[in-house]
Order: structure tokens, then sequence, then C-alpha cells
């Protein structure tokens, strides 16, 4: 988990079944383990109503096990990505009584939670956990370009290439935090690199 | 007789100056020998003549100069300008409020006739004469937020109130002190403050926004903020960091009077008529400390102000770097005597 810090940073909680019609699970790699325990407390089928989309990451890990919770619903994707459009497709044709999950790393919280709040989905009644990597997506203030998987603070944009102070400050709208110039004031200033989104 | 506006520029050559009334008239933020946060906020009623306040919305000799700056900013980037889709009745409220303010104070200089939903507008500065229906923004050329705030001075955010928060759902932000509507935009009130130091242990965000949801109309609030810019900059916004930055390691003893800025925001309150939302004008104030000092009471004052400021607000307040500088040069305009209370000079 990460440590405390300011307001504006998301803080996650813990999944648990919800009372609902249609229960949405969308995670990754291991965000899967948060989907496993929730089942472990879920009333006997809650999965019956239950879709879950699940991009298993490189390791290609945990499916088997998801599978085994019988939704009736399961998709596999590639990458986030891919798996948007069916996610907000998903959303558009909801009713009352979703409820909606989210579990793995930030970025995958953060942009599936972006979808929802684009469906009209308020922020608040998404259950949300926090499992894996650390590592962040970082807007760049001066670009405006995203970097994915970001791990070192400071971290160079992929984009326009200045180096950034990665900010706890973050944007739900853009699914990201902030990242601004470390060294604006005088470029010969370079701190160093440190991996601390791990 | 009304203003004569200055023809200036706030970016490359800096030509920027207040004229020696506009320096009489400055909105001096410190009204003791010291500064912390507070929730320094009071009613926004007409104050004295010759004053910033003596209209409820300011026009100065800045005006025309200030309107070309943020026409260049947006035309370089325009998400500085954005509104969520449910705010463009607010946006409408908004163009009423400036329309009659600017027509009240300044009859010279701009007209609002209205005939039912038939309005024109005529703003002589900056030579514009158009009629609308208001409430279709198919009859003007931008949409009612971005049309009147191109023709106010000072940045204006419009926040929707529900659930006990306000949101930062639209907004004309060109002028900032180093914040970015465009990351901001959608948060609520505590979520945009959330970088701000100090303030949210001392409570006052919690106080501050219990006050503001329950402003009334016609009876707008204000407060004042303050930091400082090096050259009269408008546009120091994140997005430009990189670019202006540098000019922090650029002041000398020699060049402080004319490089550095104090660059004051009077922020007020309106609660908007029919969509129940706030808008937030933040006015900016530029004076050189050449132009400052020449009211001894605020060069005393200043020069102990930041000489005794905690280090973690120079730090937020971006004056890390040239505070030795400042403090050395204003030290020699401060002979130790009393300042008088109140913000005004002498």
């Amino acid at each position: 988990m990460a440590a405390k810090s300011i307001i504006s940073r998301p803080v996650y909680g813990t999944l648990s079944p919800q009372p609902g019609k249609h229960h949405l699970f969308v995670a990754d790699a291991e965000g899967a383990l948060a989907i496993s325990d929730l089942a472990a407390k879920a009333p006997a089928g809650f999965f019956r109503d239950a879709h879950i989309i699940f991009i298993p990451g490189r390791d290609g890990k945990h499916v088997a096990a998801l599978e085994a919770l019988n939704p009736v619903q399961f998709h596999q994707g590639p990458s986030f990505a891919s798996a948007l459009p069916r996610l907000k497709q998903t959303l558009a044709n909801a009713h009352m009584g979703l409820r909606l999950y989210l579990a793995g790393t930030e970025g995958l919280i953060g942009q599936a939670m972006q979808a929802a709040l684009e469906a009209g989905i308020d922020h608040t009644s998404i259950q949300t956990e926090h499992r894996g990597s650390l590592a962040r997506r970082v807007q760049c203030v001066h670009c405006k370009g995203i970097t994915e998987n970001v791990t070192t603070q400071p971290a160079t944009c992929s984009h326009c290439g200045l180096l950034l102070l990665v900010r706890d400050h973050y944007s739900r709208r853009l699914a990201a935090f902030q990242g601004v110039c470390i060294n604006a004031e005088d470029r010969s200033e370079i701190p160093p690199t440190e991996e601390i989104f791990r | 007789m009304g203003i004569t506006f200055r023809k200036e520029t706030f970016r490359d050559d800096f030509t920027f100056r207040n004229s020696p009334e506009h320096i009489r008239r400055f909105p001096f933020p410190f009204h003791e020998d010291s500064y912390m946060y507070a929730v320094n906020i009071e009613p926004h009623v007409v104050g004295p003549k010759g004053s910033v306040l003596e209209n409820l919305i300011d026009v100065d000799e800045h005006y025309v100069a200030e309107m070309q700056d943020r026409a260049l900013v947006l035309a370089e980037d325009p998400l500085r300008c954005q509104s969520l889709p449910h705010m463009t009745l607010a946006g409408w409220d908004l163009l009423e409020l400036l329309m009659e303010q600017q027509a009240l104070g300044y009859p010279e200089h701009f007209t609002l006739a209205r005939d039912g939903d038939r309005w024109r507008w005529i703003n002589r500065p900056l030579g514009i004469d158009d009629t609308f229906t208001f409430g279709d923004v198919s009859t003007l050329p931008y949409g009612p937020m971005e049309y009147i705030t191109r023709q106010s001075q000072g940045d204006f955010c419009i926040l929707d109130q529900r659930d006990g928060n306000l949101w930062m759902d639209a907004g004309m932000v060109t002028t900032q002190a180093d914040w970015s509507l465009d990351f901001d935009i959608g948060m609520n009130f505590f979520e945009w403050h959330a970088p701000v130091p100090l303030a949210h242990e001392k409570g006052i965000f919690t106080r501050a926004l219990k006050f503001l949801t329950n402003i009334q109309q016609g009876k707008p609030a204000r407060r004042l903020n303050w930091t400082m810019t090096i050259n009269p900059r408008l546009d120091t916004s994140p997005e430009n960091y990189h670019k202006w930055g540098p000019d922090r390691t650029t002041v000398t003893p020699e060049n402080v009077g004319e490089k550095v800025h104090l660059r004051v925001e009077l922020q007020s309150f309106w609660r908007l008529p029919r969509s129940n939302g706030i808008v937030f004008p933040i006015r900016c104030y530029l004076i050189k400390m050449d132009e400052l000092v020449t009211q001894p009471k605020w060069a005393r004052r200043l020069h102990r102000v930041i000489r005794d400021l905690p280090e973690e607000l120079a730090n937020y307040k971006g004056l890390t770097r040239y505070r030795p500088t400042l403090v050395e040069w204003l030290s020699k305009l401060d002979d130790g005597s009393p300042t008088s209370p109140g913000f005004g000079p002498d």
C-alpha cells in the first residue's frame, strides 16, 4: 500500500461484495487476488450476475482462478487499451443496480474509473483495491503527454524529455499524477534518480 | 474622461508599468509586519473612491493590454479555458454579472442594453459591439464564459455546488500563480487545494468551504492572496514553468527594483442566480519593487514580511532562490521605525 500523503491522492480500500443486481469487475495482474479474496466472502451465486474483465499482463497468471468463479461473462484482454471499448460498451448499456469493482495497479484502477466517471458513475460508489506495482501514470504538465509505468523520482517525460518531479497531486479525470519539470529554473541541476514507485 | 489604457506587454520586452495613481491604489496585502495563512474573508462591498474596491469588478489602466495577453495565451493553449458540459448555465450567469458590473462602474467604456432576451453589449476599449440572445449559445462567437472572460481582467473559476462541496468545473485561467486548470478541472475544493502546505492541518480549508457554500446571492465576499513574480509576467502557468522558471535565477542586487514584482490576487466569491454555482474571480495586480518602495511604509513592512516568512511558505511561493538578494535590497529601506496599522500607504 502507498504511504499516506495529500488529499487529492486516491485512497484504496478492500473489495467487498455489495448489494446490487450486476457486478462488473475490472482487474489486472495481482488484482485477480483481490477478486479471489472477495469471492471467499461473497454469498452463494454472487458471480452468476458478474462480468470480469481481466488483463493478466506479462506473467499471464490467475486466469484459471478467475474462470473458476464461473462469472456469467469473462473476458481476458491483452492490454487495458484493448479492453476499453468493451468496458465502455458495458457501462453505456448498464442499468441501475450495477456495482463496479476495480483491482490491481493504480494505472488500471485510474483508467477504469475514468471510463466510469464518463459514464456518469459517482467515484465514491466504486469499490477499489490496490494490488501489485506502485508504478504511476504521469501527465507531463508541459507537453500533456502521458508516461505509463513510472517507477522513478524524478522521471523523464517519454514525450518532451523534460526531467519531471512526480507529484502526489492526482486527477481522476485524467487518471494521472502530475509531473512538473524539477529543474526548470536551472537545467544544470540534476537531482539523483531513485526508484521509489515499484 | 475615463481611463487611459496603457500600451504595454507582459512578456518579451516587459513594458508593463503602473502610473503613480495606480501605485497609490495598489492592493497591498499586509496589514501588519508579518504573514501567516488565515481565513481572511470579508464582505465584498464597495470601498473608497480611487481604490481598487471603488467598483466590485475593477477595470484599470492595464485592461486592454491584459486582454491582448490573454488572447495570446489562448491561441497557444486553448485548454486554459474549459467548461464541463453541465456548466453552460453558470457561464450565462457570469456573462450577466460581468456585463452588469462593468457597465455600472464604467459607463463611458461599456454599455449593456437589454430588450427581453435580446441584449446589446458595447465594449469601447476593445472595439466590440455585439447583439445576441441571452441563453442562446449560437448567437455568440464563443461560449458565454469564454466570451465575457476574454473581456474581463483576472482569472475566473466557476464552482458547482453539490454534495456539500464545491467542484472546479469551469474556468478561464491565463494569469495564474502556478496551478493548472487543465489538471484540476473536475476536482473538489479539498482536492484542488491538496498541494498547499500547512493550511490543511490548520483547518483553513474546512472553514473556508463552510463559508463559501453559504454565500448568498447579492452578498459577495473577498480575500487577498499574494506571491512574487520575476518580471511582470501574467502567464506564470505550470504549463510554461520551464520557460519562465529560469527568470528566478536572473535577480541581482542591481536589478531587484525592476525585476522583482509583488503579485497580489484579489479573490472574490459570488453566488450565481440561475445555476446556484459560485464564481471565483482571481484578479491579479502586479507592482515592481521600484514602484512599491515609493511608499516608505510598504517598503519597511515588505522587508519584515519577506525576511520572517516561514521556510515552507517561501518554498511554496517559489521565493527561495532570490529571497536573500531581495531581503538585502529591502533592508536598506527599513530604518526600523514602526509602521502604522492597516494596508494603505501613509
